[in-house]
C-alpha cells in the first residue's frame, strides 16, 4: 500500500514485531526518528523515547489539557493523538518555549503573577497561551479564557495565569499593520 | 496492524478498499479506542493530509464542505460564517481549541453520535452526504445516513467526501443553539437548529428545525409547513417549542432527565428560530449564538 510518494512510515527493518514503525518527525526543531507500535500516543513519545518530560499526562482522556503540545503550530492534546500520525510533521512541546539562558516570556510572566501552584498544568497552559498570542497578539480576556478553555488547573483558580497571559501580550510590542 | 497516510484521495480508497478505516482528527476514534470502547482499528488510513477534502466551494446552486475541514476553520470560514451560519455556530462550540484544531466535520458527522453538533445543522440547511468508493460515487440523505446511535448506512471502504447543501436566497439565516452546564468541553444537553427563509413582506416562507441528543439520531421536527406566512412572534416561537418538545423522544442519563430534556428542547428550538430569523433579517447575530444569547453564559 505504501509507494514511493506516500509520506507513510515505512516497517522497521528486521527483526522488528510487524506493528513496528519508523517515525520521523521533528520536535521543538530538532529531527527525531523512533520505532514505535502503531498505537502509541505522541504524549508517551515525548516522554518515553525523547525523554521530554515536560508535556504532562494527566487524565489521558482529551479533558484536562496537561498534555497541550503544538502540531505544527496548533494545539492538540498529544495523550490522544497518534504518535505515527504525527510523521513529517513539526511539535512543539514547553521545551522548546525558552532560549537558552532566558525563559519565554510567557514563563517569565506566569512565575511573576503567581499562575504556577503546583505546575502540573502549566506546561499545557503555556503552549495553549503561546498558539493563542501567535495568531491574536493583543487578545481579551475573553479570547484569552477560550484559548485556555482545554486546560484545567486545579490549584490557582485561574485568574492569575489569565493575568500572565494578558501582561505577556501587553509588554509584547505588536507589529504594526503595514501600510497597503 | 497498518496504518497508511494518505497523500491523495485515490491513496486513500485505495486503502479503504483494502479494508482499512480512516482517521482524520482522532478525536472520537483515538479517544474510544484509549477509553477502552472500541480498540483501534487494525489497518488505519489517515486522511487529514487531503487538500481535496479540506475545502469550502461555493457555487450559484451549491455550497460544498469537504468532510476534511476542521471545527475550527469553520468556524471562521467566511462562507461557512455567511451561507451556513448554524455550522459555524455548532462547530464553536465543539470541545476546546485542541479539540477544533484536528477534529473534522466528517468525523463528527460519520461517527453517528445523536449529540453530534453539526447533525441538526447539516439537517435544516438540507445537506446530503456525499460517499466515495475506488469507483463509485453516491449522495446520500443524512436521515438515511444515520441509522442509529453511532451507526450509519455507509458501507464499509466508502469514504465521506464533502457535505453538500443547496444555495439559498438571500432573505435566509440559520443558527444552532445548544444547552449546555458549562461554556467549554461540553456535550449538548440538548440542542437545536433552525433555518429560516422570510418573503418580501417578513412572513416565513420556509422553516426547518432539527434537534440534537433527544432521539436515537438527529430529529427533524415535522409538520411545520402549516407556519409559512406566520410573522417571526411569540405565538409562532411558542408553537414551534411545543412541537419540538412534543415530537423528542429523550432518554434520562446522568446529565439530565427525559422530563427535563423534553422541557429545555423547547426553549433552545425557540431560540434557534429566533436567531435564525434575526440572521435572516439582516441583523447581526454573532457566532455562536449561544453566546449571543446568553445560554451558558458564565458571567
Ligand atoms: C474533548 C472532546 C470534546 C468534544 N466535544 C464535542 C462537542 O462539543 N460536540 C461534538 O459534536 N463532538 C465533540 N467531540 C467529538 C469529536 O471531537 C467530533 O465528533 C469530531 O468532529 C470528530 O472528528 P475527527 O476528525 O476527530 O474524527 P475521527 O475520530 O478521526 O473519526 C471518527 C469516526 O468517523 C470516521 N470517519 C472520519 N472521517 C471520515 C470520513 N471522511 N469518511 C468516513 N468516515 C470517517 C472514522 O473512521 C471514525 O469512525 C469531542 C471530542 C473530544 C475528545
Ligand atoms: S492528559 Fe491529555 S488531556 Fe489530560
Ligand atoms: S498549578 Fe496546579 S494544576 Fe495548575
Amino acid at each position: 500500500m505504501t509507494d514511493t510518494t506516500s509520506t507513510s512510515p515505512t516497517p522497521a527493518a528486521s527483526g522488528a514485531a510487524a506493528d513496528i514503525n519508523a517515525v520521523s518527525l521533528s520536535v521543538n526543531g530538532a529531527p527525531y526518528n523512533v520505532a514505535i507500535a502503531t498505537d502509541r500516543n505522541l504524549s508517551g513519545v515525548l516522554r518515553n523515547e525523547m525523554g521530554l518530560t515536560g508535556t504532562k499526562e494527566g487524565c489521558d482522556d482529551c479533558e484536562c489539557g496537561a498534555c497541550m503540545v503544538l502540531l505544527d503550530g496548533q494545539p492538540i492534546n498529544s495523550c490522544s493523538y497518534l504518535a505515527i500520525q504525527c510523521q513529517g510533521r513539526e511539535i512543539t512541546t514547553v521545551e522548546g518555549l525558552a532560549s537558552r539562558d532566558d525563559l519565554h516570556p510567557l514563563q517569565r510572566n506566569i512565575l511573576a503573577a503567581g499562575g504556577v501552584q503546583c505546575g502540573f498544568c502549566t506546561p499545557g497552559m503555556l503552549m495553549s497561551a503561546h498558539a493563542l498570542l501567535e495568531t491574536n497578539p493583543e487578545p481579551t480576556q475573553e479570547e484569552i479564557r477560550i484559548g485556555l478553555s482545554g486546560n484545567l488547573c486545579r490549584c490557582t483558580g485561574y485568574a492569575k495565569i489569565i493575568e500572565a497571559v494578558a501582561n505577556t501580550a501587553a509588554e509584547t510590542p505588536v507589529a504594526p499593520p503595514s501600510a497597503g | 496492524m497498518s496504518f497508511t497516510i494518505a497523500t491523495s484521495l485515490d491513496d486513500a480508497l485505495a486503502a479503504l478498499a483494502d479494508g482499512a478505516r480512516p482517521i482524520a482528527g482522532g478525536t472520537d476514534l483515538v479517544v474510544g479506542a484509549r477509553q477502552g470502547k472500541d480498540p483501534l482499528p487494525q489497518n488505519l488510513v489517515a486522511i487529514d493530509r487531503l487538500g481535496e477534502l479540506a475545502r469550502v466551494e461555493v457555487t450559484d446552486s451549491e455550497i460544498r464542505i469537504g468532510a476534511g475541514v476542521t471545527h475550527a476553520q469553520l468556524m471562521v470560514d467566511a462562507s461557512v460564517v455567511d451561507h451556513c451560519t448554524a455550522i459555524a455556530d455548532a462547530a464553536a462550540l465543539v470541545g476546546s481549541p485542541a479539540t477544533r484544531n484536528v477534529g473534522t466535520l466528517g468525523g463528527n458527522v460519520m461517527n453517528g453520535s445523536p449529540a453530534m453538533d453539526t447533525g441538526a445543522p447539516l439537517v435544516v440547511l438540507g445537506a446530503t452526504a456525499e460517499l466515495r468508493t475506488a469507483s463509485a460515487t453516491r449522495t446520500v440523505a443524512l436521515d438515511e445516513l444515520w441509522t442509529g446511535p453511532g451507526q450509519t448506512s455507509a458501507q464499509p471502504g466508502e469514504l465521506c467526501t464533502a457535505l453538500v447543501m443547496p444555495a439559498r436566497p438571500a432573505t435566509s439565516g440559520s443558527a444552532y443553539v445548544r444547552l449546555e452546564y458549562r461554556r467549554t468541553m461540553e456535550i449538548a444537553v440538548v440542542g437545536a437548529a433552525a433555518s429560516v427563509t422570510l418573503a418580501s413582506d417578513g412572513a416565513i416562507e420556509s422553516l426547518r428545525v432539527a434537534l440534537t441528543a433527544v432521539a436515537p439520531t438527529i430529529l427533524e421536527v415535522t409538520g411545520l409547513d402549516d407556519l409559512s406566512g406566520s410573522t417571526v412572534d411569540d405565538g409562532l416561537l411558542a408553537s414551534v417549542a411545543e412541537r419540538a418538545s412534543g415530537q423528542a423522544t429523550p432518554i434520562t442519563d446522568l446529565r439530565a432527565s427525559d422530563r427535563y430534556r423534553s422541557k429545555m428542547i423547547g426553549v433552545m428550538a425557540r431560540r434557534a428560530v429566533e436567531a435564525a430569523a434575526m440572521r435572516a433579517r439582516g441583523e447581526a447575530v454573532a457566532v455562536p449564538v449561544n453566546r449571543a444569547t446568553g445560554v451558558g453564559a458564565a458571567e
